[in-house]
């Protein structure tokens, strides 16, 4: 359903944009309807910036990003289909408002003819899918819920439209532990129920948790992708092996993660294409940044 | 002993009345120890890290003592905490980004801030301190924008250590950071410890994972006071409060996956601190509360070191 491919995005930086900087450098994935990407990468990776291009809210410098065969269009027709939850919920709503308001916004600018009752009920209705109890969040201001009602809001709000792809952009890192995972199952449901979900995130665990496949960027670069299984069960470039050993567990010591010099992937690596170790699990060069492409 | 609380009371000033934000905490720290301090957010744990070395304005002392090394601070004075401030008790901030001067040098600003403190710069031992940390010595001749995060939160470590505190506070210093940063400044902080540059620490976070692996022991707050502290291991591996059960029973840690092992949250939220209910506060939330929970219940020791406040445990 989405397609990204070949996608780079550069910015200008310095004093009068003299230099540029390649945020997003050669990304090609993609995500099927009803199944959870999660785009894992640390701080500087790109991958908000890859969220931003496929919500239309930064440009793309080359290659192209398609839903259903569609180019990136902001406007209403590709909203309609396409929206993103972001990090903060709480900086998403006006606080002089009341947080309903927000579906009221999608009713004016999307079903202005929809009768008042019809469009209670379908708030209401959904509302419930986001496992909240409307007559517990409806009428109330922003201050008066949780950072999780919030969160789990904003979804309620991009599913009253006919949505078909959902970029989650760190959607539960201000949540709190004992809230951020019933965000996460609820993304789980709406997967099985046929949406495609981008889930961005620098939290391995979380994305484990969730995702049919993962794909893990590296300043820019897709360094691994595949199953998710495969990915953490057998991570196979040595970034992705060092990311996970640095991820503190509850029931098991630190680990380092053993410094990989070899590449068996190298003679790829000059062509820019990554290797396919098994079907559907690709590892780019492992040699870092000594890599010739 | 290195720290003693003792039935410490803070309470926030706002127009509805006071937020109990701290109510009644009693606990005690040996030397050379980290507490992991865990809870979720507004369970009082940046408050009671705060109260321990200054009191925002809108934060009054209600009660309590607090005791370091043998002498009360005077944690409710704002102006007699300065003796205590940087030599005895001393803080890693969460934001250490904005923590640094942007218009000095690094070095700079720790020789003035040593001098505004009456003490001399020792350049040897500050660039020891400095590779320890895996710092450039080259630091000290940039700027704070010139640093990554982690450098900063670590250059920042390194600073509020310099005169070897009694009691470090650090308040979700990695919280900011990536996963491997946070490794190296995890790994920082207990080097600190062992080498002796700081006697205890505080060590405040929500992620239960990462305290496990620094602190020796955990305690875990819920709602202005002590739900259980334990030594490490016996929080992860035996928990005795529900609130601590439940709260390790919704971490996902890799290699747990939703299709295997669906993992729940807690239902509800915590209670308003403005005005709090009787009884265990965790009550409305708990799957086995019972009858006698409309009682407070107190903070029992129910193996060695194992500190618990629930009547069923």
């Amino acid at each position: 359903m989405l397609k990204l491919d070949n996608v780079t995005k550069v910015y200008k930086v310095g004093a009068f944009g003299g230099k540029v900087f390649a945020a997003v450098d050669g990304v090609s994935f993609d995500v099927q309807a009803g199944e959870v990407v999660s785009l894992i990468g640390e701080s500087g990776s790109g991958k908000s910036t890859i969220g931003k291009m496929i919500l239309g809210l930064a440009s793309i410098t080359g290659g192209s990003i398609t839903v259903d065969g569609v180019p990136v269009k902001p406007g209403k027709d590709y909203y309609r289909h396409v929206q993103g939850v972001f990090q903060d919920p709480f900086s998403c709503y006006n606080p002089v408002f009341k947080a309903d308001r927000v579906f009221q916004m999608i009713k004016d600018a999307y079903y202005p003819k929809l009768g008042d009752k019809e469009w209670d009920e379908r708030v209401r209705s959904t509302i419930r899918d986001v496992r909240l109890d409307p007559d517990q969040v409806l009428g109330r201001y922003p201050h008066q819920l949780s950072g999780g009602q919030l969160q789990r809001l904003l979804i309620a709000r991009a599913l009253l439209l006919d949505l078909k792809l959902l970029v989650a952009d760190e959607i539960t890192s201000m949540l709190d532990a004992s809230t951020r995972i019933d965000v996460l199952n609820l993304l789980a449901e709406l997967k099985e129920r046929g949406l495609g979900v981008l889930y961005v995130t620098h939290d391995l665990s979380l994305g484990n948790y969730l995702a049919e496949r993962t794909v893990v960027l590296r300043r820019g670069t897709v360094v691994e992708m595949g199953a998710t299984g495969k990915v953490f069960g057998d991570p196979l470039h040595p970034y992705t092996r060092q990311l996970l050993a640095a991820v503190p567990r509850l029931h098991a010591p630190w680990e380092d993660a053993a410094p990989t010099q070899t590449c068996h992937y190298h003679e790829n690596a000059a062509s820019g294409a990554m290797f396919e170790a098994e079907p559907g699990h690709l590892v780019a060069c492992a040699q870092l940044d000594a890599c010739p492409k | 002993m290195s720290l003693q609380v003792n039935d410490l009371r803070v309470y926030y000033r706002t127009l509805k009345g006071d937020v109990k934000a701290l109510d009644g905490v009693s606990f005690s720290m040996e030397d050379g120890e980290i507490l992991g301090l865990a809870g979720e957010s507004g369970c009082g744990k940046t408050t009671l890290g705060k109260s321990l070395i200054r009191m925002d304005g809108r934060m009054r002392h209600m009660g309590g003592t607090v005791e370091l090394d043998g002498r009360e601070l005077p944690i409710g004075d704002d102006r007699r905490m300065n003796d205590f401030r940087f030599r005895e008790v001393s803080l890693i901030p969460q934001y250490s980004m904005s923590a640094m001067n942007p218009t000095r040098k690094i070095g700079r600003m720790v020789r003035e801030l040593l001098r505004s403190r009456g003490a001399t710069l020792d350049l040897d031992e500050l660039e020891s301190r400095l590779s320890l940390v895996e710092l450039p010595h080259a630091v000290l001749d940039r700027y704070p924008i010139e640093l990554s995060g982690g450098m900063k939160q670590r250059m920042v470590m390194v600073i509020s250590t310099l005169l070897d505190p009694s009691l470090l506070i650090a308040d979700e210093v990695t919280s900011a950071l990536d996963v491997s940063t946070q490794k190296a400044v995890a790994r920082a902080l207990i080097g600190f410890r062992d080498a002796g540059f700081v006697k205890s620490m505080i060590f405040v976070t929500h992620d239960l994972a990462l305290t496990s692996h620094i602190a020796d022991t955990i305690m875990v707050m819920y709602a202005g006071k002590l739900a259980e502290k334990a030594p490490a291991t016996a929080i992860v591996k035996k928990p005795r409060h529900p609130y601590t059960k439940l709260l390790l029973d919704s971490l996902p840690e890799v290699g747990v996956r939703y299709t295997e092992k669906r993992l729940a949250g807690i239902a509800g939220s915590p209670p308003s601190l403005l005005d709090p209910p009787a009884g265990c506060r965790f009550r409305s939330r708990c799957p086995i509360a019972g009858e006698e929970c409309v009682q407070e219940p107190p903070m029992a020791e129910i193996e060695p070191n194992h500190f618990v406040a629930c009547w069923k445990a």
